[in-house]
């Protein structure tokens, strides 16, 4: 019998089972892929090494701060700032036609350029700033309220308000077309107001510390083995059944497969709040160029684009949305020695809305062709917006939505997972609790916190 | 233990909660909260190391108690005076 089962081994389940483990818990991560990180996973093709998910960390803070949810993070792993090797982001932009906000860790910056752009503006974004700042995550009074709304009465721009929300919503929002007011300002203050960097081992490096530690604690990680159902009694989970057909027990399940994903797992198949899933997903291009994407002018670390005066943040009609996106360059951070492919080359990364549906509706021969046809449209699309680099390339990967299934379970290729989140982390089964991205805190960090959290709140208090 | 000995063991708790930080000139009457800006998450842990490393259950209402150096060393002094260090 194990003090804790955890059902996932991504940034969650993994922070979880560190906290548990530490304090000399008998707990098993159960893992259905065949490797570690679910949504933030690495791979090598052809000689190359790629991240999954990673495009930067959000909430970089610099070594010494003591706030914030990195600091938080670090203190409660028992992690060293040094340990993530974290380099800043060169600077990053938001470009829509005929506006620029170019923004970096510093927020005077963004709010710079919000005046040079927004001249009339800069008093109602400094208020806009000290909201966000007196916003408290632990009251969740106007958590739920629309930012949208509260936006339009901040800002009468609705220029401004759609650039600020692209990268947000990009980066982390569940909910169509709006945000969370508290979602909104968590999400604010971890990319305008800490910062992104990346560490330049990329994710494999954060993945290697948590794995190693919840080993060296006595933790137990079981790859290859899926959860298939779990079955529920007198108000608990009772038993854990694998895919392999073995059945395991444990005092209590801490799951970060999803909310409906959980829910479909428990044999008595009711859950008491049903709820939608998400249905925002993306594509992934990932072109490996022969030089440094700065050699050819393009030093931005990531460049939020959309071409139109409106920003659209639900799936869209065509299979691949072609008016917006997200480019990254993993060597366009700061790092004390440039970052070289095994040919000296670089990277570029770009991410677009996509359709779940159409992708997971093509037979195998029409996959093939459909992602090659969509990521010519995506490049193309972005290089609008940056310097071309297409006569550079040298090898090429995408994936699709189905991709994001196949890696984490997640229903639709849901990246953030479903609208309505469970911020308590609690199920209708007493011994039954959710963390990770349906829990309400996405991205790398934000995920480890939720796992951190939600293994103090239910797991250890007893 | 006495009195430097258990103020030794809480600081080498602390260490290992933020290893970042420099403790050398922490100030025994003053906040830990206010020093090393420590949140409740941080307070449980204390909580919980002194339960792991010294069988020592610290009853939530207690937990005020552990401000600062002083005070945690004020009262943990009863619970630990009859463990050895080492
Ligand atoms: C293209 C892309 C780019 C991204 N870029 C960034 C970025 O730049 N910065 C950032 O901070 N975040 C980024 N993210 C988001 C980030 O990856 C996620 O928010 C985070 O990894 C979620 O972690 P999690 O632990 O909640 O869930 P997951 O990573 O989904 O982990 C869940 C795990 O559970 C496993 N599982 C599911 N069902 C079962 C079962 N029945 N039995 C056993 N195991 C099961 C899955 O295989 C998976 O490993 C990106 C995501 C994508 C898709």
């Amino acid at each position: 019998m194990y003090d804790t089962i955890i059902i996932g081994a991504g940034m969650s389940g993994l922070a979880a089972g560190i906290r548990l483990a530490h304090y000399e818990q008998k707990v098993c991560i159960l893992e259905r892929h065949y490797t570690i990180g679910g949504l933030n996973s690495f791979y090598r093709l052809r000689g190359r090494d790629y991240d999954v998910g990673l495009h930067a960390l959000t909430n970089v803070t610099p070594k010494g701060t003591r706030k914030g949810p990195l600091a938080r993070l670090l203190r409660q792993l028992r992690m060293s700032w040094d340990d993530l090797e974290i380099s800043p982001q060169v600077g990053s932009e938001i470009v829509f036609p005929g506006n620029r906000l170019r923004f970096d860790n510093n927020l005077d910056l963004l709010r710079s350029e919000v005046a040079r752009e927004f001249p009339k503006r800069v008093d109602q974004f400094e208020q806009l700033i000290s909201e966000i700042v007196d916003y408290d995550d632990l009251d969740d009074t106007h958590a739920a309220m629309s930012a949208r709304e509260r936006l339009t009465e901040l800002l009468d721009e609705p220029l401004l308000i759609e650039m600020l929300f692209c990268p947000l919503m990009f980066y982390g929002s569940a909910r169509e077309h709006d945000m969370d007011w508290g979602q909104f300002s968590i999400m604010f203050r971890s990319i305008f107001m800490e910062g992104l960097g990346r560490p330049q081992a990329g994710v494999r490096l954060i993945l290697k510390h948590l794995v190693r530690k919840f080993r060296g604690l006595g933790g137990e990680l079981k790859l290859r083995c899926g959860v298939k159902q779990m079955k529920v009694a007198d108000d608990e989970v009772k038993t854990v059944v694998l895919e392999n057909g073995e059945e395991i027990t444990g005092r209590r399940i801490l799951s970060s497969a999803g909310w409906c994903e959980t829910m479909r797992l428990c044999d008595d198949g009711q859950p008491v709040v049903s709820r939608a899933p998400g249905r925002l997903s993306f594509c992934e291009t990932i072109a490996a160029i022969d030089l440094e994407p700065k050699t050819l002018g393009h030093d931005r670390t990531i460049t939020f684009y959309n071409d139109n005066e409106q920003f659209a943040w639900t799936p869209p009609d065509t299979p691949c949305d072609l008016r917006s996106g997200v480019i990254c360059s993993p060597n366009n951070f700061e790092y004390g020695e440039p970052l070289e492919g095994p040919d000296g080359g670089g990277t570029v990364r770009i991410t677009a809305l996509a359709n779940f549906d159409y992708w997971n509706g093509l037979d195998e021969e029409q996959y093939k062709l459909e992602k090659l046809r969509w990521y010519d449209a995506i490049t193309d699309s972005a290089v609008r917006f940056i310097p071309d680099y297409r006569n550079r390339v040298v090898d090429t990967d995408m994936f699709t939505p189905t991709t994001i299934v196949r890696f984490t379970g997640h229903d639709n290729g849901a990246v953030y997972g479903a609208p309505d989140k469970q911020a308590d982390g609690r199920t209708h089964l007493k011994n039954l609790f959710i963390c990770g991205t349906d829990q309400g805190f996405v991205g790398i960090i934000g995920s480890i916190v939720s796992g951190i959290g939600m293994a103090n709140m239910h797991c250890l208090r007893d | 233990m006495d009195r430097s000995e258990i103020r030794e063991e809480v600081l080498d708790i602390l260490k290992d909660i933020a290893p970042d930080e420099d403790l050398s000139d922490l100030k025994d009457e003053q906040s830990f909260r206010e020093q090393m800006e420590l949140d409740s998450m941080d307070f449980l842990d204390i909580v919980m190391e002194l339960r792991k490393r010294h069988r020592i259950q610290i009853p939530e209402d207690d937990y005020v108690n552990l401000a600062s150096m002083n005070s945690t060393v004020e009262y943990l002094e009863p619970h630990m005076s009859d463990i050895e260090r080492v």
